[in-house]
């Protein structure tokens, strides 16, 4: 029996420690948010923070974020307005959305790592991120614009 | 929610059996053809199977509190319509954006009209009926309001949600008028007062969000993959690795050894040709997916691979190549080739070939099904709910009416998601489990692997030049295995609507022209791949013409452009082509006029002709598909060791009207990755008839660092305002392709003729 919390919430878990997180939050927990898009590491649809660094879930066995806190799309602001996801929807960045939520838990964990990125750092960390429809400049556009979003509420706070 | 539903009130239009000749219509065979010889030709929407309804009991309903609920009948996945369609019935109906939602119907033609998401239609063939629906749903509310004040309809005016009296200063809520006016009677669509679209408040504005835009960005926007039911069960299927293979033997034991596997189900493999019905195979049924898939890989399966063993794309090409050298069947002919080729100036010839490509859409194929009292529900990400119905319930021996697909969101189509052999395995395994709701995922190797692939083609150009360079001779072999494939046996031949899709069609008034499409047997499945085949056709001939111009020692903008020639309307049947997209050759003639001008938008768009520094080029190419005008300029540069980067893209589309610029923006912007990724590195090749890309690391996309960081849309608004509606989901891609092998050239004198272009420039 392990424990895990997922956004803010404490689960038990007893089965194969080698189910990657991606199939636990999606078929177990009912958390379908986090996608699946290779199963590989390949694409980041599975893109969710362990302990507030990205991660791929799709690759990642349970067993090894044992007293973790996960986070997922669902959980990553209470009121769905954290600066990316107000971003991605001012500049309508979604086209089938499906690779959105990892795009948008990628970025957040960047931001948070990094709050003023360069160019260099969205191409060098984003690059982990497929997009089929290709929206990969709005992308850019709205990281950006969210970075100066978050400073924008630091000057106020 | 206490919903008044203006739905349901009438059934029109009932068909009778949908039968095998209306479906193959749904999919654009020849059969097409033969139906508008014998019936005096129809085009457009009233072309496809079930047509289209402008009921607004059907697409609006209205609630006590005011909400308005648009229903949309075709399928997201990107472009989107829900958000365009919602758009126009809004604008018609006055209603206040912040309080319209959009509810997904399910497939259900009969009711709704066609509803095959393809063939970048769903606006040019609904736009004018959902602005019916619309008015009609306004003109009903109008009288209510007129009736309840005891005066003229004529002195009343929606107005954002409410219904006005200007002369008393009186206005109503839809809300409150809704029930009074979903009982009035349906005014006849040609008696729709529509807006006058200087009035339009959101078609042709940009001011409007996508409506999924909350539920993408907070993880709640539900996908075909993402439903789950009571009691589901949970497959993966190990499908024959050559197709028109099968299972000789297997052994379950292990797999069923698998903690939480509950069962293991053979799949009969179909014959071939194999249409839309699943591959057959082994399928793992367990409690979650990943118990399915450590289950899976614990088959034991021996496979019968069949006759398409032997398939292999170095030999393959070959084969092309052969065929495309020698005189194949003649698809279109004017004047005298031979002869004029015999007194050119100059003669050039050149080869082009583009591989197999694959989908790919983020979510890959999947579905659920259940099975109660004899009645099986579907949750489906698909782009042909109609049809996957209609299989669905052949495969599984009910009448039509016994099975609901319910359409989800999905995670891009592309193509892929017309053909519904996923949701017929989900069928066929809740069957198998007595009806249990069953799940089936297929994984990215599945996707790769048992894909309907875009076609593989080797198309050869001639062309005689006179004096000053100008082609006076042009010939076109197009050799690629067709779509036909799936659904007649061993076909050779490309079909007139393959054909039609830039070769036969080619709009350059050369006087000796000649265009033939020799024989090439399919050995995988052929099937839709966005912009289906424009993208070989458009390659070849937007290359050849660079490729010319530089022979003729032309700037290739102003050289296409005199190709293109003066402004002109063809009528594209007179060209060749039968087909014309299913348009209306009147409505819909091929305008070089246009096109002339979206190359001219790209070429300013990038500033054509400056200075750039060396092993950097700029590129152009223009191409006319899905009776839309696109031209796609790139800048490239070329570093060390070959490697490519694109940094800008400037593409120009006239689509004619532009109802939701916005998004046909976005499609543009998506249309220029998708494109690069096949110029760069994309593509899916076959060995002993496998497919060799298992994953994305096998099939290379484009990636942020390897994406444009400039991509800028030209909305090209004709000169004429009067023209129809283009299709705006697929056109962009083709121009892409050649406008970067163009560049190429332009920044290392390398001419690009295979895509991808991969290690091709290193030297």
């Amino acid at each position: 029996m392990m424990t895990l919390t997922v956004n803010g919430v404490e689960h038990r878990f007893d089965g194969d420690p080698e189910m990657p997180l991606l199939w636990y939050l999606r078929d177990e927990l009912g958390l379908t948010g986090t996608k699946f898009g290779c199963g590989v590491a390949q694409c980041g649809a599975c893109t969710i923070h362990v302990d507030g660094q990205a991660a791929f879930s799709c690759v990642t066995p349970i067993g090894t974020v044992e007293g973790t806190k996960i986070t997922t799309i669902e959980g990553l602001s209470s009121d769905g307005n954290h600066p990316v996801q107000t971003a991605w929807r001012e500049l309508n960045v979604s086209q089938c959305g499906y690779c959105q939520a990892g795009q948008i838990m990628q970025a957040s964990a960047l931001l948070a790592a990094t709050p003023n990125p360069s160019d260099e750092d969205i191409d060098g960390t984003m690059s982990a991120n497929l997009c089929r429809c290709g929206t990969y400049t709005r992308i850019r556009t709205a990281i950006k614009q969210a970075a100066q979003g978050q400073s924008a509420e630091r000057r106020t706070e | 929610m206490g919903d008044l539903s203006l739905r349901n009130v009438s059934r029109r239009g009932l068909l009778g059996g949908m039968g095998a000749a209306a479906f193959v219509l749904a999919v654009g065979l020849p059969v097409l053809s033969r139906a508008q010889e014998q019936e005096k030709k129809s085009f457009g929407a009233d072309a496809m199977p079930n047509g289209w309804k402008d009921d607004p009991h059907l697409f609006v309903s209205i609630a006590k509190d005011g909400a308005v609920t648009i229903t949309c009948h075709r399928s997201e996945m990107g472009q989107g319509v829900r958000t365009s369609i919602a758009m126009a019935i809004a604008d018609e109906l006055e209603a206040d954006w912040a309080h319209v939602k959009v509810a997904q119907a399910p497939g259900d033609e009969e009711r709704f009209g066609n509803q095959d998401t393809d063939g970048s239609r769903s606006l040019r063939h609904f736009f004018m009926p959902m602005r019916r629906a619309g008015a009609a749903a306004r003109a009903m509310l109008e009288q209510a309001a007129a009736k309840q004040w005891g005066v003229p309809a004529a002195e009343v005016r929606a107005e954002n949600h409410k219904v006005v009296h200007a002369a008393s200063g009186r206005s109503i809520g839809y809300g409150d008028l809704a029930e009074t006016a979903a009982a009035l009677p349906v005014p006849a669509g040609d008696a729709v007062r529509l807006k006058d679209p200087k009035d339009f408040r959101y078609i042709g504005t940009e001011k409007i969000g996508l409506v999924d835009n909350w539920d993408i960005t907070t993880g709640k926007a539900m996908y075909g993959i993402d439903t789950r039911l009571e009691g589901m069960l949970y497959a993966v299927i190990a499908r024959p690795p050559v197709f028109g293979g099968k299972v000789a033997t297997y052994d379950a034991a292990e797999a069923l050894k698998t903690p939480g596997v509950v069962k293991v189900v053979a799949i009969d493999s179909p014959q071939i040709p194999s249409e839309f019905e699943p591959l057959g195979g082994i399928a793992v049924i367990a409690r979650n997916t990943w118990a399915a898939i450590q289950g899976r890989e614990k088959l034991k399966i021996q496979w019968d691979d069949g006759p398409n063993a032997g398939y292999s794309s170095d030999s393959y090409r070959k084969q092309l190549e052969e065929a495309a050298r020698k005189p194949g069947k003649l698809v279109r002919a004017q004047g005298d080739f031979d002869g004029a080729m015999a007194k050119a100036a100059k003669r050039v010839e050149a080869e082009y070939y583009i591989p197999h490509l694959a989908q790919a859409p983020m979510e890959p194929p999947a579905a659920v099904a259940r099975i109660v009292d004899g009645r099986c529900e579907a949750w489906a990400c698909t782009q042909a709910p109609q049809v996957t119905r209609l299989r669905l319930a052949k495969r599984l021996g009910l009448e039509p009416d016994k099975v609901t697909v319910n359409v989800t969101l999905l995670g891009g189509g592309f193509g892929r998601k017309s053909k519904p052999d996923y949701v017929l395995e989900a069928g066929i395994l809740s069957k198998a489990m007595d009806g249990a709701p069953v799940k089936v995922t297929w994984t990215r190797e599945d996707d790769l692997h048992h894909s309907y692939y875009h076609t593989v083609s080797v198309e050869r150009l001639e062309a005689g030049l006179d004096e000053q360079g100008k082609p006076v001779a042009w010939l076109h072999r197009s050799v690629a295995p067709t779509i036909g494939s799936i659904f007649a046996p061993d076909p050779k031949h490309e079909m007139p609507f393959e054909l039609g899709m830039g070769l036969t069609n080619t709009p350059f008034p050369i006087a000796n022209f000649r265009a033939e499409n020799p024989e090439a047997p399919a050995h995988v499945r052929i099937g839709w791949y966005r912009s289906v085949s424009n993208i070989p056709h458009a390659f070849a001939i937007q290359s050849f013409v660079a490729e010319l111009a530089h022979a003729a020692g032309r700037d290739p903008k102003d050289y296409l452009l005199e190709l293109i020639g003066q402004p002109q309307r063809m009528d594209p049947t007179e060209l060749g082509d039968v087909w014309n997209y299913g348009e209306n050759p009147d409505r819909y003639p091929i305008d070089t006029g246009r096109l002339r001008g979206v190359v001219e938008a790209a070429a300013k768009g990038i500033g054509w002709g400056r200075q750039l520094p060396k092993g950097s080029g700029l590129g152009i190419a223009a191409h006319y598909s899905f009776v839309s005008y696109v031209a796609v300029a790139t800048e490239v540069a070329v570093g060390e060791g070959g490697r490519l980067s694109v940094p800008r893209v400037d593409i120009a589309i006239d689509c004619g009207p532009q109802v939701n610029p916005e998004r046909i923006r976005s499609q543009m912007e998506g249309a220029v990755i998708m494109g690069l990724g096949q110029a760069l590195r994309a593509e899916i090749t076959f060995k002993d008839g496998r497919a060799q890309q298992n994953n994305f690391d096998g099939y290379e996309l484009v990636r942020m660092d390897t994406s444009p960081r400039a991509i800028h849309v030209h909305l090209v608004k004709p000169a004429d305002p009067n023209v129809a509606m283009g299709g705006v989901g697929e056109p962009g891609l083709p121009p892409v392709m050649p406008a970067v092998a163009n560049a190429v050239f332009a920044a290392t004198g390398k001419r690009i003729r295979q895509f991808p272009i991969r290690d091709q420039l290193a030297v």
